[in-house]
């Protein structure tokens, strides 16, 4: 028996008589005949458990796991602790739906708000809500909460994750926000070009820190520029870089936003992720999607429920802020079980391994010949080398030494990316691989 | 319960990291944030013992029975969890070269295959993670049509019936939209005449969900997509309710243009307490055009490949990044492949069987709102109840909780007073449906014999019921330490 139906051929007459129909097909009948399919899907029979299991199996055997990841771009392959698996994989958490009913939900709604509370302590920012799909959407779902009557203008810099301006792009030009990008020197957001930009009819302005470059921006600058001119900062930040890192609030910016999956999400060809989003108080009420409050019951007992719901979708139908209704309450519920295992201290220790071993590996790739770093600023764990020979044929040969190496730019840019999970002898491996292929393709 | 932040204690932790093996290099102090994040600091054992104390505090489909209306709350198979959770899957980087993910898009085109049959779509996209975000996605392609046609201009109006889920207009107005209401008839279905006359050359398209929100499908539906068709729109189709037609009907053959389908609701995946979830949007060949990039294209006889920028591109860009929730996508399709031909059909089968039983055996006590053979769902209506016993489908819901039962959707569709919508899936075996009939004809007697009583409850929950007014207008919503 294919499926997942309990009920027997027997209990299934009964129920069809109780219902006072002959057949199950009775009960399609005012489904006018000229739309009913008049030939079975064009589908494969159903498997039993271990067929389907040998065919995934299988599937999932013709991708290659790469042994040395230093590849990031908006992707980042560290660590995830043995009890983030365990705990996310709890089946009350994994197959409840959006906790409507608080009284029976309170432990997944607990865990949303201690969730808010550590994204708040991330940022630096007054509020959060429960998650977006992504940190792209992240972005798109902050600039929408800027504009205004008078200011429908975002300027969005360049050196943001591309990935992430085609998604804002999308967005925006759906809700008639127009895109401006804002220029670039070597490598960082033009501080000059900004006060250019800037004029009445700016929303907002929008930075990656560390940006897609792996620098670091000054934001405060930047934030403190576009202030003055009546717009808001939002700063769509790394997670792990703010184990250390200046922190959006302290940057003074009005929303912070970011891709979570660093926090414990394994890489899974792009997602599911985690957009994560937290704003200044005066925001509260333009924040999109679910949120959780504090509250009592009837007995005065703690507890806690999805509020401000007048901003939603379910109430305010074409008035509602957003429409979101599923987010990434799992994805969500995972990174904060990550930051739980790992502490303020683990946090800091991961983002120093991340910020030590990137140098490293730099200092060691620079002593390559023909190497040379692409932009001079301070930087986290990405950055961003020439290569002297083609990076596309340079990347498909370290292929050969089970290496993914970083994303190629350009015909001769690499953007590079180390993380705690690179081993000092993974980077000398690396470096070793590389010297020989550029040495061979030098020899030809 | 505690907050994980009441049992941090200074001094606790977890050991995860290794020592550093290279030399430390210290981070500028100018860039250094001021004070640590205020983290939990706790033992592993603790750690999991909060987290068991929250799983205990929580429902999910695994602890009863979860009649959501319109949330298709069906069993999560655990072969779709173990193949999600496969290293060929979940280690894989997003940007890897196309020949060593080869598996992964012979997922997505696999995926993309069976959808589209099952939906009589011609393309399909992956990229949006969830319903209300393959609505906007969907909106965008029709979008881009009217543009390329030049009539995006003139083109302004989505036209949403009554009974609408509340993300459809919301996702229209987000695709930069208006929405115009359309009335329901007095058998929850579109008013023709009024969709006549809201018909013209303004039509962008027509949002739809057939079967439709109070679980009955529209026998005018090849009218309705005839007359927006010819009024130069283009019609969605909101798949949420898909779960009632696979196999015997196809949104395609009814002349729908576009649709999404909730992966975390008809293909079995877990909702996760709120996601993720995935939305894929399907669409004709006209449409295909414009969907989200990249495609997965095939090379060769075997080979596939991201199509990121074939021809001068139409494409609406993208709504995600990458190519959307890709687990999520594995479980459905391990689902589709449990199932295969004969099981899609007979989980739809059973879904409707199931619906029909749960309401009949309860038709006596409590009004139906419409009276007819239902698809998968059927909504109950307190009205009476409420204006003679001050009873309302609050209190029904909230007696449930006592007798572990999750309640119906309530207050949905807003077409219907005192609305509970309950949709008890195929996966539900008659005993337990016999049982929530005993229940929710008991709670009908308590509800008789003490009507003041109703608003107590529940009594047995963890909490019971809570200040939603206080919680609005006085927000708390992280922790303060």
């Amino acid at each position: 028996m294919a499926g997942y139906v309990p009920s027997t051929i027997e209990e299934r007459k009964e129920m069809l008589k109780v219902c006072g129909v002959e057949s199950i097909e009775s009960l399609f009948e005012h489904i006018p005949d000229e739309l009913k399919l008049k030939y079975p899907l064009n589908l494969p029979s159903g498997l039993s458990e271990m067929g389907v299991s040998r065919t995934m199996q299988k599937i999932a055997a013709k991708n290659h796991v790469f042994a040395n990841v230093f590849r990031g771009a908006g992707a980042y392959h560290h660590y995830i602790p043995s009890q983030v698996k365990y705990i996310t994989a709890k089946e009350e958490f994994l197959t409840a739906y959006t906790p409507y009913q608080a009284e029976i939900s309170q432990g997944l709604l607990q865990s949303i708000f201690e969730f808010q509370t550590m994204i708040c302590e991330l940022t630096g920012m007054d509020v959060s809500n429960a998650s977006v799909y992504d940190g792209a959407t992240a972005a798109a779902e902050a600039i929408a909460m800027c504009r205004d009557r008078k200011r429908s203008v975002a300027l969005v810099s360049d050196c943001v994750d591309p990935k992430n301006l085609q998604v804002i792009e999308t967005y925006c030009e759906a809700n008639g926000i127009s895109i401006r990008s804002l220029a670039s020197k070597d490598g960082k957001t033009d501080i000059n070009a900004l006060e250019d930009e800037l004029n009445e009819t700016i929303a907002c302005v929008l930075l990656q820190q560390p940006n897609y470059y792996g620098l670091f921006e000054d934001a405060e600058a930047i934030g403190s520029i576009a202030h003055d001119k009546g717009a808001k900062l939002i700063m769509s930040v790394n997670p792990i870089s703010l184990g250390l890192m200046k922190t959006p609030g302290e940057c003074g910016a009005d929303i912070a936003v970011g891709e979570g999956q660093p926090l414990g999400i394994p890489l899974s060809f792009g997602g599911p992720y985690l957009g994560f989003m937290a704003a200044k108080k005066d925001l509260m009420r333009k924040l999109p999607g679910r949120i959780v409050g504090e509250t009592v019951d009837v007995d005065g007992k703690r507890a806690f429920v999805l509020t401000l719901q007048a901003r939603e979708q379910h109430i305010r139908r074409e008035k509602a802020s957003s429409n979101l209704c599923s987010n990434q309450a799992l994805c969500a519920m995972t990174a904060a079980i990550y930051l739980s295992v790992l502490g303020s201290k683990g946090l800091e220790e991961v983002s120093k391994q991340c910020f030590s071993k990137a140098h490293y590996a730099l200092e060691q790739i620079l002593k390559i010949e023909g190497f040379e770093r692409k932009f001079s600023g301070e930087f986290f764990h990405e950055f961003v080398t020439s290569c002297p020979i083609s990076a596309d044929k340079l990347l498909a040969e370290l292929e050969k030494y089970d290496i993914l190496g970083g994303l190629p730019l350009s015909e001769h840019e690499i953007l590079w990316c180390v993380t705690e999970m690179n081993r000092k002898e993974d980077i000398d491996y690396l470096i070793k691989a590389i010297k020989e292929v550029s040495q061979h393709a030098v020899d030809l | 319960m505690q907050l994980i932040f009441e049992k941090s204690k200074e001094g606790r932790g977890c050991a995860i990291l290794p020592e550093m093996d290279v030399a430390t290099t210290e981070f500028p102090v100018f860039l250094k944030r001021s004070t640590a994040p205020k983290l939990p600091q706790m033992a592993e054992v603790d750690i999991s013992r909060h987290y068991t104390e929250l799983a205990k505090c929580t429902h999910g489909v695994n602890d009863g029975f979860y009649p959501l209306g319109s949330c298709t709350m069906k069993y999560n198979p655990r072969i779709n969890e173990e193949m999600a959770a496969l290293k060929g899957f979940t280690s894989l980087h997003p940007l890897q070269p196309e020949h060593t993910v080869q598996g992964a898009l012979e997922v997505l085109q696999l995926a993309e295959t069976y959808l589209c049959e099952i939906t009589g779509m011609d393309a399909m996209t992956f990229q949006p993670s969830a319903g209300a975000h393959g609505e906007f996605t969907g909106l965008l392609l029709i979008r881009a049509y009217h543009k390329s046609r030049g009539e995006l201009e003139k083109r302004r109006k989505i036209l949403v019936p009554d009974a609408a889920h509340g993300t459809n207009p919301a996702s229209a107005v987000m695709a930069g939209f208006t929405v115009v209401n359309i009335p329901s008839n007095e058998q929850g279905c579109v008013d023709i005449e009024k969709l006549k006359e809201a018909c013209g050359d303004d039509t962008a398209g027509l949002m739809l969900t057939n079967p439709n929100t109070v679980g009955l499908f529209d026998q005018n539906i090849l009218e309705i997509t005839k007359i927006v068709h010819e009024a130069g729109g283009l019609v969605y189709y909101d798949g949420a309710n898909l779960n009632a037609i696979m196999g015997i009907v196809r949104p395609g053959d009814m002349g729908f243009d576009v649709v999404h389908l909730n992966l975390h609701k008809t293909f079995s995946t877990p909702h996760g307490g709120g996601g993720p979830g995935s939305g894929p949007v399907g669409c004709k060949e006209i449409l295909a055009p414009f969907l989200p990039r990249p495609t997965v294209d095939k090379v060769g006889d075997t080979d596939w490949s991201l199509a990121w920028n074939h021809q001068p591109s139409k494409s609406i860009g993208a709504v995600r990044s990458f190519y959307g929730n890709f687990l999520v996508v594995v479980k459905a399709l391990t689902y589709i492949m449990s199932l295969g031909q004969q099981g899609i059909r007979e989980a739809a089968q059973n879904a409707v069987l199931n619906a029909n039983y749960l309401m009949h055996c309860l038709s006596d006590l409590y009004p139906m709102a419409f009276d007819r053979y239902c698809m998968h769902e059927f909504v109950m209506t307190l009205e009476q109840s409420k204006k003679e016993m001050d009873v309302s489908a609050l209190d029904i819901a909230k007696a449930l909780l006592d007798y572990g039962i999750h309640p119906p959707t309530m207050y949905f569709p807003l077409i219907v007073h005192e609305a509970l919508m309950v949709e008890p899936t195929e996966t539900e075996s008659k005993d337990t449906l016999d049982q929530a009939v005993c229940i929710l004809r008991k709670v009908y007697e308590e509800a008789m014999e003490d009507p003041s009583g109703m608003h107590q409850r529940p009594l047995n929950t963890p909490v019971r019921r809570l200040d939603e007014v206080g919680a609005a207008r006085h927000p708390k919503l992280r922790y303060e330490f």
